[in-house]
């Protein structure tokens, strides 16, 4: 495997007495994109959430390049963010502020860009993300689909070292599902890092390096997409993927 | 005389509007720099207690909901009573226009918090996270994630409150600070007639009507553009 850039060890979530990681290993090596799936419940959005400590793990550690984010000081902790990129079901787009606003702002005030660096960083992002024609609309002015490539944009934009991605086009009507999702081909194939909750199977075969499946907080298994997909070794892994595909 | 000339003479006697307008205009000025100083003093000071309380400090946050509480539960009137006549029993003497604005901008500071706080817990948690999630500090996302959203939901509140309380500067009458209401009723006593009422009630309009209108300019302005 190439270098790992995200190394989650021996992490654990509990909630007061409900488990919801258990002992979670995982290595996502550079420009590698892990494709997890699960059950609702199981576990995957806390997974991403405690990466970046929006959730802190009850104990275990979460490396980011080497650098371990679970034993570091709040101020270190702004900075360590940095390096991660999140993309949430919901986008999360700052309502008040356009396009380019949104993709400025922490490039202004948590990486200390000037407001023309920022601006042109931005325009650039919005422009990769197909989008920079709507740099001035605000949030509510655009589709689902392209409020999504704004928030990957926001991410992007600060240089981040790997992308999470929670369920980024759960949220969307399917026409706009595919917009998102060739996004997300272009940064994996630009050689991003990328650890991707989702239910989109035609897009982890395409695009992801391995499936991992996710159940009750523990990996159950994983494996190459199509060895996952075809031939599940887990009862559990089989159940899901029949439940998933109707 | 029959009704129609009684009326005007009782509330529109031009002599009189001609001999008090002098002070009806300083009283005029003196309302709306009170009214001002009432209004910077407990926007500010609500908007800073509301984000302090953001911070959830136990203590700190006690203290700042029997302050709003307090503030909203006790007539101003009480307060500036309290503050003017009483006061100065403990050697602290403050002036007529001091006492009205620090109880006013008080009273304001607690529905204002109220208001802001409210307009606060109002912002969904996915707009802390993203801001958090982008590397933002807690103040930074106070200040350029939720604040904006909470403030323009705290508008509309928030500028019928500002004007309740700003018209209340008429209390000051009691205490002898000279605005509108007090140059009125003072020269009401003198001229025994209620024609310098009516004219303290012009000012007023003419003080607050256009105060109201921004309001609904303001109102429309900051509505979601959703
Ligand atoms: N803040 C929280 N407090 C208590 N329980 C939580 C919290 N967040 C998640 N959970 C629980 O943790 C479990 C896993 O949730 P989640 O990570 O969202 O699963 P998934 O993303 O796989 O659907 C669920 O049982 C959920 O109810
Ligand atoms: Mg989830």
């Amino acid at each position: 495997m190439t270098r790992p850039m995200l190394e989650l060890v021996g992490l654990n979530k509990r909630f007061g007495d409900l488990t919801v990681l258990h002992d979670i290993h995982l290595r996502v090596g550079q420009g590698e994109l892990v494709f997890v799936i699960g059950p609702s419940g199981s576990g995957k959005s806390t997974m991403l959430r405690c990466c970046n400590r929006l959730e802190e793990p009850t104990s275990g550690s979460v490396l980011i390049d080497g650098a371990d984010i679970t034993a570091c000081s709040p101020r270190a902790l702004n900075k360590m963010r940095l390096n991660l990129g999140m993309v949430f079901q919901g986008f999360h787009l700052y309502p008040h502020m356009d396009a380019v606003g949104n993709v400025m702002l922490a490039q202004v005030k948590a990486l200390g860009r000037s407001k023309d660096e920022a601006r042109a960083r931005a325009l650039e992002m919005l422009d990769r993300v197909g989008l920079r024609h709507k740099s001035d609309a605000m949030p509510s002015a655009l589709s689902g689909g392209q409020q999504q490539r704004v928030a990957i944009a926001r991410a992007l934009a600060l240089d981040p070292k790997v992308m999470l991605f929670d369920e980024p086009t759960s949220a969307l009507d399917p026409e706009l599902v595919g917009s998102v999702l060739a996004v997300m081909k272009d940064l994996r194939t630009s050689g991003m890092t990328m650890l991707v909750v989702s239910h989109e199977m035609g897009f982890a075969r395409e695009a992801a390096d391995r499936v991992i499946f996710m159940d009750g907080g523990v990996i159950v298994e994983e494996g190459q997409p199509e060895a996952i997909f075809t031939n599940p070794q887990a009862e559990r892994t089989r159940a899901f993927l029949s439940r998933v595909r109707g | 005389m029959d009704g129609l000339d009684r009326f005007l003479n009782t509330f529109f006697n031009g002599a009189i509007f001609a001999r008090y307008l002098p002070d009806m205009l300083a009283g005029v000025w003196v309302t709306i720099w009170l009214a001002a100083a009432v209004i910077a003093l407990g926007l500010t000071l609500g908007l800073l207690l509301a984000c302090l309380r953001s911070y959830g400090n136990r203590v700190v946050n006690l203290c700042i909901i029997v302050f709003a509480d307090l503030g909203r539960a006790l007539p101003p009137l009480v307060l500036i009573l309290i503050m003017y006549f009483g006061l100065p029993g403990l050697g602290v003497r403050l002036s007529g226009p001091l006492v009205l604005i620090l109880v006013l901008g008080f009273v304001l500071a607690a529905f204002a918090e109220e208001i802001f706080w409210a307009g606060l817990t109002s912002v969904a948690r996915g707009q802390w996270e993203a801001g958090r999630a982008t590397g933002l500090g807690f103040t930074q996302t106070l200040i350029h994630v939720a604040l904006p959203q909470a403030i323009r939901l705290a508008i509309p509140p928030l500028v019928n409150r500002v004007l309740a309380i700003s018209k209340m500067t008429a209390l000051g009458s009691v205490i002898g600070v000279s605005e509108i209401l007090a140059v009125a009723s003072t020269a009401q006593s003198f001229t025994g007639s209620a024609a310098p009422l009516t004219m303290g009630a012009i000012a007023y309009v003419i003080v607050f009507l256009p105060l109201v209108i921004l309001t609904r300019i303001l109102e429309h302005r900051y509505a979601w553009k959703v």
